[in-house]
């Protein structure tokens, strides 16, 4: 069987379905492992990998070093806010200077578009974008497909709806592409300033209506309104934005359907969705979103690791 | 290159030859309630399903659990093999602290599998024996000290030669087949 088309995870852009299919197939298999007794396999045992972050990350960060920590491999750490890059390293020296310590693998986020990219150009090590700034965060994208295909089967003509900043969102294009591979039909719903115009010639239903775009969608993937990145005012407040565009208990009971609801993290309660629907046994995937997460990322790492 | 390859086992001796597994392995445990089956994967566990359709024949086996162990991610091969490694489906819904197990090959070749199987099975309890029960044993082609407990048909063949045994809907149409190259 032929493994992964690229050498590098840069975006969902650059795989085609077949890698989906091949990832989400392996991931299974690492789902089992995680759900033994004993949770570590030794297949990477001789692989170092370096996690740069460069941006702040709990979720993904801890995702990935438990994915690396369950294939046995050396993992060294290192973040932005502690190192020499305050003390105006560059990129590249940076990540030269952590190769030279023999690293295989590097898994990196950035808050700059494009720097994986930039990096597997002038590396020998393998790639796996962890975030890069506003672009791609393909790994997410991709345990939020696994997740939606474990609840529903083959995604193919399911309605898939992505709420909230839109404009800032590296995991909502992510998403985009993965679900278009797979063959959903995918919109996104937000406030007119936080779609960008672009996203319609992406072959993406675009809505600013909450109520209908639930009613519409199999499953809704909320995203989070990412104020870190909003140098100006998108809205005029986040009590209207919740008022408008929150998704809550009330309104998903009056689509009368079992809609599934997903969030990426971190959570802001009350916000884009409140807690009664975060915390729903009936709607909420949330969680397995994060247990999926690991199989995905050994899925990845596994596949990334072997020989070319 | 041969891809017709020598039949060395066919109906009706590759019946017999089960035959004379399951009575041997009934010699060896009579009450089968503390044994399990496990098959290795993808070969090894329709040979499992073969003796355990069989020994269900001849004795109680409603206490015994079979199993599929999938060693890919237990491979001493994993970065310099030529085509990239994709797991089987490991279906092993039972856990094996203190249990007799029998680990269940299509064919012995370098003992590198098996190896890989056993680090695999410990992963699921600790059990309280481990026995190797394969259909080929290639006794000539060790790499590592591993030698089987029951064993179908012994063959000797060279490295570049491929052994495979050849499982059909119809039991009566398996076969081992010996192939001068391999593919």
């Amino acid at each position: 069987m032929a493994g992964l088309s690229t050498r590098h995870l840069l975006g969902i852009k650059y795989i085609n379905r077949a890698d989906i299919d091949l990832i989400f197939k392996t991931a299974d298999n690492f789902k089992e492992v995680l759900n033994r007794p004993i949770k570590k396999v030794p297949s990477l045992r001789d692989i170092t990998i370096a996690n740069l972050f460069f941006e702040n990350s709990t979720r993904t960060r801890m995702s990935f070093e438990l994915a690396e920590k369950r294939l046995a491999a050396d993992v060294v750490n290192f973040s932005a806010s502690n190192s020499s890059v305050k003390k105006g390293e560059t990129l590249l020296d940076t990540v030269n200077n952590i190769l030279s310590m023999k690293v295989d693998i590097v898994v990196m986020r950035h808050p700059a578009p494009g720097a994986p990219l930039f990096l597997s150009k002038h590396i020998p090590a393998k790639i796996i974008n962890a975030g890069d700034g506003i672009h791609e965060h393909p790994t997410q994208a991709l345990l939020d497909a696994y997740s939606m295909r474990e609840q529903l089967g083959d995604l193919t003509g399911k309605k898939i709806c992505i709420f909230g900043d839109i404009l800032h969102s590296r995991v909502a294009l992510s998403n985009v592409f993965c679900l278009q591979k797979l063959g959903a039909k995918v919109r996104v719903c937000g406030p007119p300033t936080l779609i960008p115009k672009h996203y319609a010639s992406l072959g993406v239903e675009v809505s600013y209506n909450v109520k209908e775009s639930l009613k519409w969608c199999d499953v809704a993937n909320v995203l989070r309104i990412q104020l870190e990145r909003q140098d100006i005012k998108f809205f005029p407040s986040l009590r209207e934005y919740s008022q408008f565009f929150g998704i809550n208990k009330r309104i998903l009971d009056e689509t009368g359907k079992k809609t599934i609801i997903m969030h990426p993290g971190p959570i802001n309660r009350g916000v884009e969705i409140t807690s009664d629907v975060a915390d729903s046994k009936d709607h909420s995937i949330i969680l397995k979103q994060v247990e999926n997460g690991v199989a995905i990322r050994m899925a990845i790492l596994f596949l990334l690791a072997q020989k070319e | 290159m041969d891809k017709e390859g020598k039949v060395i086992l066919s109906h009706p001796k590759f019946a017999l030859t089960i035959e004379r597994l399951c009575h041997q392995l009934l010699e060896d445990h009579q009450d089968f309630s503390n044994t399990c089956l496990v098959g290795i994967q993808p070969r090894g566990t329709l040979f499992a399903q073969r003796i355990y359709d069989r020994l269900g024949q001849l004795v109680d086996l409603s206490e015994t659990k079979i199993g599929k162990l999938d060693v890919t991610f237990h491979r001493d091969d994993f970065r310099t093999h030529e085509t990239p490694l994709t797991p089987f489906p490991n279906e092993m819904n039972f856990l094996v602290e203190d249990k007799d197990v029998i680990l269940i090959d299509d064919v012995l070749y370098t003992g590198r599998t098996i190896r890989a199987a056993i680090t695999s099975l410990m992963h699921y309890g600790r059990p309280r024996s481990v026995e190797l029960l394969v259909l080929v044993d290639r006794r000539f082609n060790r790499h590592l000290p591993v030698q089987a407990d029951y064993t179908g048909i012994t063959i000797d063949a060279v490295d570049e030669e491929h052994v495979k045994a050849i499982w059909n809907d119809n039991p009566l149409e398996d076969e081992i087949i010996l192939y001068s190259q391999k593919f």
